[in-house]
């Protein structure tokens, strides 16, 4: 049952074939069971069985709230959650208790959903490994999987397995792995450069980032007010389709969301591509790309051409300056973001209480990690009068110039971008830590964050690679066309299930959650 | 604020698991409530801060003759809070959109201690706040910006929750204005001068909260209540050389703002702050270095500080010192300003956009999107249709209808209610606007200020008043009776005039048979004084007057005695 789709799951609880809380009860102790991977930082346990116990009061009385009511869900821990601890992994939110639910969990919880718990991820979501967080990294369900385990077997170098294992990619990997792991249907993330797409993309579920304005960012802790959404990320692109209807459209406390209504809407199923127009940017073809990701995507885009799309190369001539750039504006976000952590009204608080400088300085020095206070560092360098003009407003101006770049190719008829997510699939944590975050994610964000820049949709549906890992390739749409996006990425999910490639084995939900299942209680025996 | 100090300090002690001073990592700190003076405080923290020291290097002796060679001119800043509502006003609000069926208004978010993830909008981008700026500016005569942008402006700061506050630094909401106020000049104050100060700029903002600072235990506490509300800063360019002045504009101001009905505009609640930058300088030279003086809570204290710092500005130049840029704050014990040791040293604020608010767009009827909802959009020709009756124009029609001496018509438009209840007397009385004018700004003004009332605290109803005033005006008391009267009214509430004149019997004889006789009675007691008026001493008539009054309890009119004298003594 836990293999399922939301949208079966959603049938079987309306027909009765389990409760909700029955469905509750198997999540969180499956949860018990992959708590290794350490994928939540907070289990509200409590609160998901008064919740289900709820919804089975709804359902026997007939009176269901819809696809969602029962569905066990995960938030990632940087949206606030009334009454549960939210902490952003940081030492400076360590026991804060937000007094109000985000937006779009307050949405969730009105449509039924059970709160499984909240989803680690790195420190303020300042990361691309889920690794740099004050609870410690997520480890990569993939690692322990059936398929990886096979491919790396003749090649074991009497290395110990459990120093060997994968990261998640981030900064949402808590979310990634709750959802790869079975132990919810749906989870939130949060994307700025592309923190949902890429954990999505190395554990093998879909990532879906919704158009800068059709969710509300209310009650999400942010990272950069201009880049941030809150991300989707589910097994299959009909379930993020499902719970975007349920989020989407404008709330007055976030006026930055659009105002026209969005309704809940159904996928439908294409069959036919050849009116569509798919472009390949020429300039997302870098040397650091791995062979194996170049060639599912040039797969990838020879299905499309095979089944009658016009593929077609396009030119975003700005792309190599766009890392750069973000690093200008997310930084100078951040340290004006961060300013509020100071200890006084909230969180985190050092003993020095000399003056109230001496308070902050030491505040701020305990509760944020080296990641975040070097952001904070050179975003208020950036932010300096002498430096604003040559800093800020340039990057600025080269912002609005990647957003031209992806104006143009869609004014030139092409319908959706065909990108990898990532430069190549997950790497072992040890192999991952040799280089610094900044670094990491100067690389992981390349392809995902001028996404961001441009405010547009995309998602990240997957296959699998010769290393039996998950490979992200990415559908990038117009903006607000958010729809026309998700039916491309479900035409394409269901294409790599067909041996017409080499995209042959896609992820087979039900096996795996049995080798998942089975593997956990291996691992927790030792 | 003792009391606050005290009850807030007092309980909690350091470490005994007040709410407010859990120690860190420990759960949020919720808010202790604190309650002075029927006022509510949340009050969140306490912070060590050292004592403020004093200046003592202050020369406050110097006189002013110094003013005559430097010119000295200053800018201000008004602040206007534009979301805090007191509860009735709110309750009435609400209970009025609840009719109106209107879902527009944000639900009251209560007070933000700056909790991570909330946002910006419900106090500063509501459709109150923009109305208010958008009525304010065109009051003041101001272009309103179709298009104004939102700014942070950074700096840590105890009552400052989210690290920065938002402005309008690049583009503000309404510019290039100016605020028309006179002044009275003269022997007599007499003489009404209008000036001008230009504004530069009209400015949407957030508040932040509020300092107490506990000298007794060195610590602050910090009210949250009004952080991230809704504020309205006004920017005038230096053109006002003085105190009074300052303090003359300010009240045109106020009563700007109270006839836009955009705020109270109390300066002791704090509705209306008003911090002034000051400089000296030469004439033909430019401007010096200004200082910045904050805490000015009422007109009056502003103008004290204003003087006091222009001359210590000059004392310091004169002896061979430097002018600080600094801000100071006005003791209005030592009467003097006081270096503030909060903001020391020079800040970049780091500002940067408001990712959150988006421009700030308004339209006229002529750039109005068609089929645009009227809730969603503002249109800046309506609120102009809309606009009341603006203090200016007010005088300007007592002059004409009433006619008012100018200087009286500042008079009454500066007190408080004194309008309204000069226009129900005026209603409700025959007598001539005149004769109102004169026992409104005289006999009736005069006793409040002897009690230190405000009108609406008046014992005198307006229609109390105007009943006298009928009584003199047909002559059925004479005026120093009416003044009895007037006397008696503020003694005894509740008594009508007419009451009183028949109980204490000051109607004026209206029987001419009895007043001449009492007239012949008085001249034959006084032979003397009929024979000096007989050989022409002019003051014997009015001896004579003055005696006949006494004999009827000065019920008489003093006219028809010396009428029924003058026949007498000429038959």
């Amino acid at each position: 049952m836990l293999g399922r789709t939301l949208r079966e799951v959603s049938a079987a609880l309306k027909q009765g074939q389990i409760t909700p809380t029955e469905l509750c009860q198997k999540c969180l102790s499956l949860i018990k069971k992959t708590k290794f991977l350490n994928a939540y930082i907070t289990v509200s346990e409590e609160v998901a069985l008064k919740q289900a116990e709820e919804s089975e009061k709804r359902y026997k009385k007939g009176h269901s709230l819809g696809d969602l009511d029962g569905i066990p869900i995960a938030v990632k821990d940087n949206f606030s959650t009334s009454g549960i601890e939210t902490t952003c992994a940081s030492n400076m939110l360590k026991g804060y208790v937000p007094p109000y639910n985000a937006t779009v969990v307050q949405k969730l919880l009105d449509q039924g959903a059970v709160l499984m718990g909240k989803t680690n991820l790195d420190e303020f979501a300042m990361g691309s490994g889920s690794t740099d967080g004050v609870f410690g990294p997520v480890k990569n369900p993939w690692s322990y999987s059936k398929q990886y385990k096979e491919k790396t077997k003749h090649k074991a170098h009497g290395e110990n397995e459990d120093s060997n294992w994968l990261i998640t990619g981030g900064s949402s990997g808590g979310s990634a792995a709750a959802v790869a792991t079975f132990t919810c249907f749906a989870a939130l993330g949060s994307d700025t450069g592309g923190s949902t797409r890429n954990p999505a993309a190395h554990c093998g579920v879909v990532g879906f980032k919704p158009s800068y304005g059709l969710v509300s960012r209310h009650g999400l802790i942010p990272l950069v007010n201009s880049m941030d959404v809150p991300g989707i990320l589910t097994r299959c692109v009909d379930d993020a389709a499902i719970v975007l209807g349920m989020l989407a459209g404008h709330d007055p406390k976030d006026s930055t969301t659009v105002q026209d209504p969005v309704k809940p809407f159904t996928l439908p199923s294409l069959t036919d591509v050849s009116k569509l127009c798919i472009g390949i940017p020429k300039e997302y073809l870098t040397p650091e790309l791995s062979s194996e990701v170049q060639s599912l995507w040039s797969k990838a885009a020879n299905l499309f051409e095979s089944e009658g799309a016009k593929v077609i190369e396009v030119s975003l001539p700005h792309t190599s300056y766009s890392i750069v750039c973000y690093h200008v504006l997310c930084t100078s976000e951040v340290a004006s973001n961060m300013a509020r952590f100071d200890g006084l009204e909230y969180g985190h608080r050092c003993d020095i209480d000399v003056s109230t400088e001496a308070m902050y300085a030491a505040t701020r020095r305990e509760g944020f990690n080296d990641v975040v206070r070097g952001r904070i560092l050179s975003g208020n360098f950036f932010l300096l009068k002498e430096n604003y003009e040559n800093y800020f407003i340039k990057a600025q101006k080269v912002r609005r110039l990647i957003a031209n770049d992806f104006v143009n190719v869609f004014n030139s008829g092409v319908d959706v971008l065909l990108t990898p997510t990532t430069l190549r699939e997950a790497v072992p944590y040890q192999e991952f830590i040799k280089e610094d975050n900044r670094t990491r994610s100067a690389q992981d964000d390349i392809f995902t964050q001028a996404v961001n820049m441009a405010g547009l949709p995309a998602v990240s549906p997957v296959a699998l690679s010769n290393q039996g890992l998950p490979v992200g390739l990415q559908f990038i749409g117009r903006a607000f066309h958010d729809q026309q996006l998700l039916t491309v990425a479900k035409w394409f999910e269901k294409q790599v299930q067909f041996p017409v490639t080499q995209l042959q084995e896609l992820m087979d939900d039900c096996s795996s959650v049995f080798e998942i299942e089975k593997l956990a209680s291996v691992s927790l025996k030792q | 604020m003792e009391e606050g100090l005290r009850l807030g300090a007092g309980p909690a002690g350091k470490g005994d698991g007040a709410p407010w001073l859990s120690s860190p990592s420990s759960r949020p700190r919720s808010p202790g409530k604190v309650n002075t003076h029927g006022q509510l405080w949340s009050v969140w923290k306490f912070m060590p801060r050292s004592l403020p020291t004093l200046n003592s290097s202050l020369d406050l002796k110097s006189n002013l003759q110094h003013l005559q060679i430097l010119w000295y001119l200053f800018l201000m800043h008004l602040c206007l809070e534009l979301s805090r509502h007191t509860e009735r006003e709110r309750e009435a609000e609400t209970q009025a959109e609840r009719e109106a069926g209107s879902m527009h208004r944000e639900p009251d978010v209560g007070f933000d201690p700056g909790s991570p993830g909330s946002r910006p909008e419900p106090k500063v981008l509501n459709r109150r706040c923009v109305e208010a700026a958008v009525m304010t500016g065109l009051a003041l005569k101001c272009h309103i910006n179709k298009k104004s942008l939102f700014d942070r402006k950074h700096y840590f700061y105890a009552d400052l929750p989210a690290g920065y506050q938002i402005t309008q630094q690049r583009l503000p909401i309404a510019v290039n204005g100016s605020l028309e106020y006179s002044v009275c000049v003269g022997k007599k104050r007499s003489q009404v001068i209008t000036r001008t100060a230009r504004i530069k700029q009209i400015q949407l903002e957030q508040d932040s909260g509020k300092s107490l600072h506990d000298e007794l235990r060195s610590q602050t506490l910090i009210d949250l209540n009004r952080a991230g509300v809704g504020l309205l800063e006004v920017v005038l360019e230096p053109d006002m050389s003085c105190g009074e002045e300052a303090a003359t504009a300010v009240r045109e101001l106020q009563l700007i703002l109270q006839a836009l009905g955009t705020s109270q505009a109390n300066m002791a609640e704090g509705q209306l702050r008003v911090d002034a930058n000051i400089s000296v300088h030469h004439p033909g030279e430019p401007l010096g270095v200004r200082t910045e003086v904050k805490n000015l809570n009422s007109a009056r204290f502003l103008a004290r500080a204003i003087d006091s710092e222009i001359e210590r500005q000059i004392n310091e130049l004169e002896n061979g010192r430097e002018i600080l840029n600094e801000t100071r704050s006005f003791d209005c014990k030592l009467g003097c300003t006081i270096p503030m040791r909060d903001k020391e040293g020079k800040q970049d604020y780091r500002f940067m956009p408001e990712p959150n608010l988006p421009p700030l767009l308004l339209y006229d009827t002529a750039s109005l999107p068609p089929g645009a909802d009227p809730q969603q959009v503002i249109n800046i020709d309506r609120i102009r249709e809309q606009l009341p009756e603006l203090p200016s124009e007010t005088r300007e029609q007592l002059v004409q209808q009433y006619g008012m001496l100018p200087e009286h018509s500042f008079t009454i438009l500066n007190e408080v209610g004194l309008l309204e209840f000069f226009q129900n007397v005026i209603k409700e009385t025959r007598a001539e606007p005149k004769k109102v004018t004169s026992w409104i700004l005289n006999n009736f003004l005069g006793f409040l200020k002897q009690q230190n009332l405000a009108v609406n605290e008046s014992p005198v109803t307006p229609s109390a008043l105007a009943e006298l005033l009928n009584l003199l005006d047909r002559k059925a008391i004479s005026s120093s009776a009416a003044k009895q009267v007037f006397e008696e009214l503020w003694r005894s509430k509740g008594k009508t005039p007419s009451q009183i004149v028949s109980e204490k019997q000051l109607e004026l004889m209206q029987d001419g048979e009895a007043l001449n006789q009492v007239c012949l009675a008085v001249m034959e007691e006084h032979p003397q004084v009929v024979l000096a008026m007989k050989r022409g001493n002019p003051r014997a008539i009015n001896k004579l007057i003055g005696l006949v009054r006494k004999a009827t309890l000065s019920r008489a009119d003093p006219t028809v005695i010396k009428e029924i004298l003058e026949k007498k003594l000429s038959s």
